[in-house]
């Protein structure tokens, strides 16, 4: 007798659920870690205390602070600049509701606080086989470790919280794989960003998409957490990638995954966390990866994502008219070119180590063009110390950009670091919706290395140009003052 | 008809309006709306869910000197006291925020049509109580083309029907359709499990 072929997904699904769905009700499904924050928590707790009810599993949540933190230093007496009152409140309702529940809190006081999705994995707390959930759509990211992980809306914080559990309708799979050698100057940014541009904003509704292929294989975790990261802007529920000898090498590392015999029987289990031989999905898209050049986007979704040297399409729609004014492009031009005033690397998509060395390759020995204002933020207190032991805060600072405190930023420009309204930003996070990195701010996805050249040139550039020593093109025409 | 509840077995009238949605619309033509669209980041740093509805559409609909831009539809007077948003494929992409949902009940909206509505802002809208009703685009289209009709959506036999006798069936998650019809919360109902919750606990998490 042989068992039908299963996915990834389908064995985590199977493995997590208590009740079956049926047609009367969903799946009641348990969830093994969840990540609270901030913004998305508080209405949750206050729901729980009206019902007299306590966290069911309290070490099963990890808490941290990272959308409305500010990222300049704290003073001389250890108080932090807010940039407004509510703020403040947001941050510290956090912290009691964390002391009065007995949830363990990743503060101010802690070396590892960061951006959720950055220091879940680092601290190894993100394992293979999990169900992860966050009041947070990025949740996605943690797929990369081969977990099932997506975002939840406050109530559903509220039940986590309460039961450990969720009410789920098995959602559909899809598989993408993406075959061959990526070239010099492409990374995992580019590989996400064309899949959204091949697939669509909503390409990937209803959908758990599975990355596989040898590029795939090829990527280290933090390439694999970028790529994971943006699935939802393709519209699907999580991203994921089985875990290999890659996965298990960063979990060994991790101070709070198991230890010892327990890490070796864990590796066991996980090592069967891989699609079977012939298992179907309800989707497949197979992409080349010769195909992808450094991508970009040119209006004001991820969708519309263009390689670096392609022209901006004609506007299909009224939409794509109201993003080519917003953003100030014209069809058939170039965005090459196009003045930046802004230049932002950091987020939970292009916050990590490798995403700051990538940047600081580019900026070493060069200066970020007069005119062009550049925020260099890690994505966790441990992004930062690793990355000053290198001098990469140095290398940075020396090329004239700001080097940071950990926090989520001007991705979602909730502290206070934003673009001014019509200003142009060149930047490594996820989104470029309207406003997103503040009111009227414009906003240009891209690589890090993308993002760095275009901070280095003071306009949008083709990062392959960074990488040739005796490159014909001319280096900075703007000198800094 | 089949339907498991028929609107006969509703008893008060308040019920009868937790059954039937009926009003003109408001139009939103444009596809991919995102959540930081309906709330902006800025205004989410409440620790409240209520008196998020005077931020919805705050970047939309204000013109760039910042007074009230008058051709945005929320800022219609014809369009006061509509509850019910007819907008583009793909509404409510992006952010998880369930602050999206709770500012347009704040609003005053029950429900929202659209061709496609994203996954987590659908989940998000049914525990508030904005009903999301997804129909084929050409209907999307033909409803867009007369705000000033009065629909009656109706709950119990996931109908909407249009002034001259049009009827329109929409999906709806027999789950989401109880908990819609009878008031029953999601959290209640996963308490009801506990003992189920607790045998996984023991056998798969014995750790
Ligand atoms: S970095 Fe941006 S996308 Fe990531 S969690 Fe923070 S706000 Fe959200």
């Amino acid at each position: 007798m042989t068992a039908t072929p299963k996915t990834l997904f389908d064995k985590l699904w199977d493995a997590h659920v208590v009740v079956p769905e049926s047609e009367a009700a969903p799946a009641v499904l348990y969830i093994d870690l969840h990540l609270i924050h901030e913004v998305t928590s508080p209405q949750a707790f206050a729901e729980l205390r009206a019902r007299g009810l306590a966290p069911r599993r309290p070490e099963r949540t990890k808490a941290t602070l990272d959308h409305s933190t500010p990222t300049l230093p704290a003073d001389a007496h250890g108080r932090q600049p807010y940039s407004t009152p509510a703020a403040q409140a947001q941050v510290q309702r956090l912290i009691d509701n964390c002391r009065a529940t007995g949830i363990e809190l990743f503060g101010f006081d802690s070396e590892q606080r960061g951006i959720v999705h950055v220091f879940a994995p680092e601290m190894g707390f993100t394992q293979p086989g999990m169900t992860i959930v966050c009041g947070d759509s990025h949740t996605s990211t943690h797929g990369a470790f081969g977990a099932l992980a997506f975002g939840i809306g406050t109530s559903e914080v509220g039940h986590v919280l309460a039961t450990q559990c969720l009410l789920q309708r098995r959602p559909k799979t899809m598989a993408v794989t993406v075959e061959g050698e990526l070239a010099p100057g492409v990374g995992a940014k580019d590989v996400i960003l064309h899949v959204i541009g091949a697939i669509g904003v909503n390409g990937g509704t209803g959908h758990v998409i599975e990355y596989r292929g040898s590029t795939i294989r090829a990527m280290d975790m933090e390439q694999r957490m970028t790529l994971c990261n943006m699935s939802i802007e393709a519209g699907a529920r999580a991203g994921m990638v089985a875990p290999d000898e890659v996965t298990f090498a960063w979990l060994e590392k991790a101070p709070r995954a198991p230890k010892g015999e327990a890490f070796e029987a864990a590796k066991a289990r996980w090592r069967e966390l891989r699609s079977d031989a012939g298992a179907r999905f309800d989707a497949e898209v197979t992409i080349d990866a010769r195909d992808i050049r450094p991508t970009l986007t040119w209006g004001t979704h991820p969708g519309t994502a263009i390689a670096v040297d392609r022209a901006v399409p004609a506007a299909h729609d009224e939409a794509d008219r109201k993003g080519q004014r917003y953003m100030g492009v014209e069809p058939g031009r170039p965005l090459a070119g196009m003045p930046v005033d802004v230049v932002f690397v950091g987020s939970c998509t292009n916050g990590r180590l490798r995403d700051l060395r990538e940047v600081a390759q580019v900026l070493a020995g060069r200066r970020v063009a007069q005119g062009v204002r550049m925020l260099v933020v890690p994505g966790s207190g441990q992004v930062k110390r690793e990355a000053e032991a290198e001098g990469i805060d140095a290398i940075v600072r020396a090329a004239g950009a700001e080097w940071r405190e950990p926090g989520c930023s001007m991705c979602i420009a909730m502290n206070g670091d934003l673009v001014a309204p019509g200003q142009l930003a060149v930047s490594t996070s996820n989104r470029n919706f309207e406003g997103r990195q503040g009111p009227g701010a414009r906003t240009v996805l891209a690589s890090p290395l993308s993002a760095a050249w275009a901070a280095v040139r003071g306009v949008v550039a083709d990062p392959r140009e960074a990488l040739r020593p005796a490159s014909p093109t001319p280096e900075p025409q703007r000198e800094v003052a | 008809m089949s339907a498991l509840h028929s609107p006969d077995s509703v008893a008060s009238a308040a019920d009868a309006a937790r059954v039937r949605i009926r009003s003109r619309s408001v139009v939103l033509d444009q596809p991919n709306i995102d959540t930081d669209q309906i709330i902006p980041a800025r205004f989410l740093s409440t620790t409240e869910r209520s008196g998020l509805g005077q931020h919805a559409f705050s970047d939309w609909r204000r013109r760039a000197d910042g007074s009230p831009d008058p051709d945005f539809p929320f800022n219609r007077p014809e369009n006061a006291g509509r509850t019910i948003l007819i907008a583009g494929r793909n509404f409510g992409c992006g952010s998880s925020r369930e602050h999206a949902p709770w500012a347009l009940r704040d609003l005053g909206l029950r429900a929202v049509i659209s061709s496609e509505i994203a996954d987590i802002f659908r989940n998000n809208a049914l525990k508030n109580g904005l009903l999301p009703v997804v129909l084929p685009e050409s209907a999307v289209r033909a409803l867009m083309a007369r705000p000033d009709d009065e629909l009656e959506i109706d709950i119990a036999t996931r109908e909407l029907r249009t002034p001259d006798h049009g009827v329109f069936r929409f999906p709806l998650d027999a789950f989401a359709r109880t908990c819609l019809l009878e008031g029953v919360d999601e959290l209640g109902y996963l308490l009801s499990r506990q003992d189920r919750i607790q045998l996984y606990e023991e056998r798969f998490h014995a750790r």
